[in-house]
């Protein structure tokens, strides 16, 4: 299957590797990767900052930079829920509401598009370790995504997988939110720290690079020995 | 008044509690006593997910034709004798009660509990017209007593622990410090007795205004609710005007949608639902009953096609439990009558947009608030779509419509995108979000992008 990669514009600027990995991982599932190198951002930033004239502008230019793929395939599930849920009110009885539509269908995150487009959940990956996976708010409420990633780490050789307390509460990221409300990001961060090295695990995993690298600098911050994986890095190990 | 902003009062509180351990713990043992009741009330319904839509669509239609639903109301209630005054806002609302209190030569006045005499500043108004305004409800009472608005709009107390109630009583009360929580109880009940007999007034609020039927209903658990609207002589309501269903019957899911969200219950254990005053062949009930109909701002936000859908809300208080910021930062540290994602998503629109919108920001829009909001608000929604009238009605500073203009010129252009060496971002990105690093490890930006990366390997597409 030809499938177009979305990275998102954190990834793109702060970690290339993973992105990477996605395209390893796609490729191993028997999918032929094109990226198009235009591609810079899906518009949410801004939308969820309230200047939605400014998030439509990028939104357009994400509608034409992927109008013509088949199947857009995006190593996120902020990114993706926020196309699938938001595209269509931005452009609500526009001229491009038709093309919006039918782009917003073929938006998948990574996780879903496996298990569920493709029907794969053993990559033969391996990877060595107790790890607990981190449900994005994103992820789990808005794109609805809980199984899937915990089924593809299931199948990977040698992981051992364990859950942590209040899995489904926020880990405090939220975008501008961990700027412009420090504490309270911190505050909400410092407690999914806490549940994380609770359970034991080496490894934190999860769909979005954006929970990670909150998650990764308060545990790094409280010298806490537990390292954040994106779903893609584990899925690429061993092979 | 003071010059201070309430966003940098916000700021100030919720920096403080946030860093509370202590609040924390509290906070997170009271609310994890509530999660583990919630699932039990929550098995009385056969299809949850129908009773939520169907009490969502019929607050809808109450909102939609609220001005005949108020207008049904109005007639069939003072058809038996009772007087609904229409207040505009607060100083209406109050100064309605303080010539009924005038008129009735009150001295003291019993209250249940009610968030909308809280909204008003009722306590305030009376104890300036020298009357004695005393909270009736436990939580509430506790919370008078130390000087407290309410925490929670269910739990008013929620952050006091047993030990601090029963110091609190032996400081106000010279009561034993050593007290339980029952024989507190006991003594609080002593106390209030005292004062329900001797109020010439009761004021209750109302949890929903019944059209059909021209009634009130009041949910508690305590009976305070009922001994104030029944024992004094005159009972005074003071509700919001999107309280109102359409009918009677709509109560048999909203008063168990209301338990269950509230407090995890089946039913509360009373319910109270008043029709009007006394009625010569009936020997209790106050002689005179006036509800008093408050807009205060809501107008505004029936205004607001979107935000309309706060109105639904049926104070449950669930989505203040689920809220991940709430539980940081407390009920107090927002400075409002109504806290947690609610509180956010309406007191910019019954107050005022410049002054509150930080409310709309606080939240990582986790979406918890609308998962468990027990009429199906899109709560979280909501904020963001209060963050756009924010921007769009001009309320947003110069460097914020700067750094989103650059932004967007970033966002558009590939080419400035793969702009600048890996350490160079992250000079300027760490500097400037000093308060990302502080907290956390600072930002490594890759040496080049992926972009960059890709085309290297693969050649431009």
């Amino acid at each position: 299957m030809k499938v177009s990669l979305f990275i998102p514009c954190f990834m793109d600027q702060l970690y290339p590797d993973i992105a990477f990995n996605t395209v390893k991982v796609l490729q191993k599932a028997g999918c032929t990767v094109g990226y198009n190198t235009n591609q810079t951002c899906c518009g949410q930033p801004a939308y969820n900052a309230g200047f939605k004239a400014e998030s439509r502008a990028v939104c357009e230019k994400f509608l034409s930079d992927f109008n013509d793929s088949e199947i857009i395939v995006t190593p996120s599930a902020s990114c993706a829920g926020f196309i699938r849920n938001y595209y269509n009110e931005i452009f609500s009885s526009s001229a491009l509401s038709w093309n919006i539509q039918r782009l917003t269908k073929k938006v998948y995150e990574l996780s879903d598009f496996l298990v569920n487009i493709l029907k794969v959940e053993n990559l033969g990956a391996s990877f060595e370790g107790l790890a607990t996976y981190h449900d994005s708010c994103a992820g789990l409420r808005e794109y609805g995504i809980k199984s899937e990633p915990r089924k593809l780490l299931q199948h990977v050789k040698r992981l051992q997988l364990t859950e942590m307390s209040d899995v489904e509460t926020c880990c405090g990221f939220g975008g501008s939110f961990a700027v412009k409300f420090e504490s309270i990001s911190l505050a909400m961060g410092d407690q999914k720290a806490g549940n994380i090295s609770a359970t034991g695990a080496r490894y934190v995993i999860s769909t979005d690079v954006s929970c990670l690298m909150h998650i990764q600098g308060v545990i790094e911050n409280k010298n806490i020995q537990v390292k954040s994986l994106h779903l893609a890095d584990v899925l690429a190990s061993g092979y | 008044m003071s010059s201070v902003s309430p966003s940098s009062v916000f700021n100030v509180k919720s920096n403080e509690k946030a860093k509370d351990l202590g609040h924390r713990q509290t906070i997170n043992f009271n609310i994890g006593r509530y999660n583990a009741v919630v699932p039990n009330g929550k098995k009385q319904f056969s299809d949850l997910t129908r009773v939520r839509q169907k009490a969502k669509n019929t607050k809808w239609r109450a909102i939609e034709t609220l001005d005949q639903q108020l207008e049904l109301f109005e007639k069939n209630i003072s058809a038996r004798g009772v007087r609904v005054i229409w207040a505009e806002n607060a100083d209406e609302a109050c100064a309605a009660v303080g010539e009924i209190c005038k008129a009735k030569k009150c001295k003291s006045i019993v209250k249940s509990k009610s968030m909308v005499t809280e909204e008003i500043h009722l306590n305030e108004f009376l104890e300036s017209m020298h009357i004695e305004s005393i909270e009736t409800d436990l939580g509430e009472y506790i919370q008078q007593l130390d000087g407290e608005p309410p925490y929670h709009i269910v739990t008013p107390a929620m952050h006091k622990s047993k030990e601090d109630v029963a110091a609190l009583f032996a400081r106000k009360l010279n009561t034993d410090p050593s007290l339980t929580p029952e024989q507190l109880t006991l003594v609080a009940r002593e106390k209030l007795r005292e004062k329900y007999v001797a109020a010439e007034i009761g004021v209750t609020g109302a949890n929903f205004i019944i059209a059909d039927t021209g009634s009130i209903a009041v949910t508690e658990n305590e009976g305070n609710g009922r001994l104030s609207s029944a024992w004094p002589k005159t009972h005074i309501v003071i509700t919001g005007i999107e309280k109102v269903i359409p009918s009677i019957n709509d109560l048999s899911f909203f008063w168990p949608l209301l338990a269950t969200y509230g407090t995890g219950q089946q039913l509360t254990v009373y319910n109270t639902i008043v029709s009007g005053p006394r009625k010569s062949d009936e020997t209790d009930g106050p002689e005179e009953m006036i509800v008093i109909l408050l807009d205060n701002g809501r107008t505004n936000i029936i205004a607001d096609a979107k935000a309309r859908e706060s109105l639904y809300c049926i104070r449950c208080g669930a989505c203040l439990n689920a809220c991940p910021v709430y539980k940081n930062i407390g009920g107090h540290s927002y400075g409002t009558t109504y806290s947690g994602p609610i509180g956010s998503v309406i007191t910019p629109n019954l107050k005022d947009k410049g002054d509150w919108k930080h409310l709309s920001y606080a939240s990582s829009l986790c979406g918890n608030c609308t998962e468990v909001c027990a009429v199906k608000i899109n709560l979280h929604e909501l904020l963001l779509h209060n963050r756009h009238t924010a921007v769009e009605e001009g309320y947003s500073t110069l460097s914020e419509k700067l750094a989103w203009k650059l932004w967007k010129r970033a966002s558009l252009s590939r080419k400035l995108m793969n702009t600048g060496s890996g350490s160079l971002k992250n000079k300027v990105v760490n500097s400037m979000f000093k308060s990302w690093s502080r907290g956390r490890s600072g930002l490594r930006f890759s040496a080049k992008t992926f972009n960059q990366l890709w085309k290297e390997k693969n050649g431009d597409e």
